[in-house]
């Protein structure tokens, strides 16, 4: 390999850090996969809650698929090094993903206006499924803003210059995974009902 | 050099001359070189040692619980100045004491010891030297593996300091007695703790296992193919995949236990009535719901602890009986089975909890069909050992150990998947016997293997061989004169977890037998100590290494100098012409990796 990977002509292989990633991604899943399927069990017992998911949970899908729009036009526009666009997009993403945050917590309260209970005494377990099912959903997004806050840093940065693309396509493959796993979390919770 | 192209851009002029600059030493200060290191090489050292601190507190606990066991009438009032009036009231090891006790010994050995010290030790060590990598994909994830552990390592052990005492409901902290503060002393600062610690432990597990799969698939050197992997890294392979794959599922359980603790939701909790608290305002709760969560990790966690000594001990098998290793595409194929098994056998440690009997009969046969892979690779050690060339080290001794008590402990695996006779033997001492030997004593043995087989690359000294031998004997005919008679008592219905047999006329005929194993257990443990104090003692005072392969050894590792720095090889990585297992070929001893295949060489 060691005279090998310095042949363009040679296939790339993928940086570890981005393969790290992918795995990184796997665990989550399987995460999720935990979560879920503990509510389907719980489902088919006694004593679950029915009621239907704020409406206000279909702006934040359309937020957060927007901005798995705008990230990817950022990696487009980096590697075009179109610097100026390159950092308005990631402000973009940025601001989408406290827009996201903002409806769904919106949504909850929403929820909780119409009687719903979350925790303490009286609570049921399907409102609670909910709650700690899409938290943990917004603190993996929390963790993809905080990312792309540093790269914005970074950016912004003008004693270094970075030419290398693998920072910010890191970011925009670990975001669009948390819309995905949105758009699953979704058409979950309104299949299984 | 490829890793650090892959790394650091290939185009740039830089890295053509790159393969130079890892001569060159960086300044390394103390804090920088032992503390918080980036060199996979210490921190596998900082696991060891960490590893070692927990196994002599973990070890002490059961020579403590031992001594109940072995000596209920009896009263120690050295007990009560060393520990206490909460552990050890007028000399003897109260209630409270001895369950904590017996949850934090499960809970240390299990995930402190035997996942983070095996598993974290080798894998940190042998993967990026075995494989021919100057460090982790990301040396950085990997320190802060570590330091997750140890910061899970302090919570825990503060645990124990508690007023209340540490988490005392067992192991698997079942709810109710895991969710309820109010259900024992033990459920509350010390539980809250547990799970702290816990939580912290896997992210540290975590972040280990992504670094270790992506190193593995990234960063193996020229000519390294998948198939010329040495089976170590293979084992650590697949013990890494179940982790990353299991520990988010045991972490999803934890996070619904912490809401029921914590915030009064009803995952686990039903009406349950508290005595002195009244009734529970939770309602339609299922505590059955955290055992699927727990086990579903929980089985995997049991090969996440035997998978490494499985690996280590094919390596040092081979290379001691200087014979190739024995079916090798069947050994890795065996690891696959079992690593997909692991996954689909959770419900077996659930059979009497009113399980559809169905449902239970398909949970028998997937744990029956784990016999399988088991007994192939049984007998491929089996046939690397037949005629071969054996050298009875240390190391070697412990390996051939640990085939012996997989065979005794697996053997009775083949009982205890039987859900009908189950019925019978769940929670009884059989069970202990059975998982202490196949999965703990065992995997330390594969530990032991890997200290005494390593040891020479990670300090450049040797430990000492005839305290070696005197540690191998006692611990193996010890291991069995403890574990051995529990499989009578359990056949006979004795329960686990009992805090004082003596007053149940069933059991009342085990006193003896039971004072019979604390002593036992004791001289065990004494020495584990010795070997202790051999480890430590040869850091600095052993045998010096002076040739650079030992063994005679075909792996990569020997062929970096005896003291390697950070980046392990000076000048280029060596290239990979063949697998790890040319041992007795065309009349020669050993052919190292890295030796180009001859034009008349006969096929392996």
């Amino acid at each position: 390999m060691m005279a090998t990977t310095m042949n363009p002509n040679e296939p790339k292989r993928i940086h570890p850090h981005k393969f790290t990633l992918w795995v990184a991604m796997g665990s989550i899943c399987m995460m999720f996969a935990g979560l879920t399927s503990a509510y389907i069990v719980k489902k088919n017992q006694a004593n679950f809650q029915e009621f239907d998911l704020p409406k206000i949970f279909w702006y934040s899908t359309f937020v957060i698929l927007l901005s798995s729009l705008t990230v990817q036009l950022a990696v487009a526009a980096f590697k075009a090094r179109e610097m100026g666009r390159y950092k308005k997009l990631i402000t973009v993403t940025a601001l989408l993903g406290f827009v996201f945050a903002a409806l769904q917590v919106t949504g909850f309260k929403d929820l909780s206006n119409h009687g719903i209970q979350f925790l303490g005494a009286g609570s049921n377990a399907a409102a609670s499924f909910l709650l700690v099912i899409v938290g943990l959903h917004m603190l993996h997004m929390a963790g993809g803003v905080i990312v792309l806050l540093i790269t914005f840093v970074r950016a912004f940065a003008t004693k270094t210059r970075n030419y290398s693309s693998m920072p910010i396509e890191i970011v925009s493959v670990y975001w669009h995974f948390v819309d995905v796993l949105w758009l699953y979390l979704l058409v979950f919770f309104i299949w299984i009902r | 050099m490829s890793n650090e192209a892959v790394l650091h851009g290939v185009a740039s002029s830089h890295d053509a001359h790159g393969d130079h600059h890892h001569e060159h030493h960086h300044h390394e200060t103390f804090i920088s070189k032992y503390v918080f290191s980036m060199d996979h090489k210490m921190i596998a050292k900082q696991f060891l040692i960490t590893g070692m601190v927990w196994a002599v507190i973990g070890g002490l606990m059961s020579v403590l619980f031992r001594l109940q066991l072995g000596y209920p009438d009896q009263s120690f009032p050295w007990l009560e100045d060393l520990l206490g009036k909460w552990w050890a009231e007028k000399g003897h090891i109260t209630a409270q004491g001895y369950y904590a006790l017996v949850t934090t010994h499960g809970t240390v050995l299990v995930f402190f010891v035997l996942t983070a010290g095996l598993s974290g030790t080798f894998a940190n060590f042998l993967i990026p030297l075995q494989v021919g990598a100057r460090d982790m994909a990301s040396p950085f994830m990997n320190m802060l593996s570590y330091w997750f552990f140890f910061a899970a390592s302090i919570v825990m052990l503060s645990s124990i300091f508690v007023e209340t005492g540490p988490f005392s409901g067992g192991w698997t902290a079942y709810p109710p007695l895991s969710a309820l503060g109010d259900a024992s002393p033990g459920s509350k600062t010390g539980m809250d703790l547990w799970l702290v610690a816990m939580a912290l432990f896997v992210v540290s597990s975590l972040l280990g296992g992504l670094n270790y799969i992506a190193t593995i698939l990234n960063m193996r050197t020229k000519g390294m193919s998948m198939t010329r992997l040495p089976l170590t890294i293979w084992a650590l392979f697949f013990t890494a995949v179940l982790g990353v794959l299991s520990f988010p599922v045991l972490l999803s359980g934890f996070i619904l236990l912490i809401f029921d603790r914590n915030f009064g939701t009803s995952f686990y909790l039903s009406d349950i009535f508290v005595n002195g608290v009244g009734a529970l305002p939770n309602e339609g709760g299922s505590a059955i719901l955290f055992q699927h969560l727990f086990w579903f990790l929980g089985h995997p966690e049991v090969y996440i602890i035997l998978l490494p000594a499985m690996g280590m001990v094919s390596e040092i098998l081979s290379v001691n009986a200087r014979k190739p290793i024995f079916g090798y595409m069947a050994m890795i194929g065996s690891l696959f089975a079992i690593a997909i098994l692991a996954f689909l056998v959770w419900a077996h440690h659930m059979f009497v909890t009113g399980l559809n009997p169905f449902l239970g009969s398909i949970f028998v046969l997937l744990t029956l069909l784990i016999a399988v892979p088991s007994a192939i690779k049984v007998f491929n050690w089996l046939t690397t050992l037949w005629r071969g060339n054996i050298r009875f080290t240390p190391a070697m001794m412990f390996a051939i150990g640990f085939v012996s008590l997989f065979i005794s402990g697996g053997l009775t695996g083949i009982w205890l998947g039987n859900s009908a006779l189950d019925i019978h033997l769940h929670d009884t001492y059989f069970v202990i016997a059975h998982f202490h030997i196949v999965m703990g004593v065992a995997s330390m043995f594969g530990m032991f293997a890997g200290v005494y087989h390593w040891y020479p690359k990670m300090y450049g000294r040797y430990l000492n061989n005839t305290l070696g031998y005197i540690h191998f004997w006692i611990t193996m005919i010890g291991a069995y004169l403890i574990f051995w008679p529990m499989h009578y008592e359990g056949l006979a219905g004795m329960p686990r977890r009992y805090y004082d047999y003596s007053i149940w006329e069933s059991f009342k005929n085990f006193v003896e037998l039971n004072r019979f194993i604390s002593t036992v257990a004791m001289i065990v443990f004494a020495v584990q100590i010795l070997f202790l104090l051999n480890f430590f003692y040869s850091i600095w005072k052993g045998r010096k290494v002076t040739s650079q392969n030992p063994w005679g050894s075909n792996t990569l590792e020997w062929t970096a100098p005896i003291h390697p720095g950070h980046g392990n090889w000076p000048g280029e990585i060596p290239e990979v012409h063949r697998w790890a297992y040319d041992y007795g070929k065309d009349g020669r001893e050993f052919i190292p990796q890295t030796e180009a295949v001859g034009a008349d060489e006969s096929h392996h």
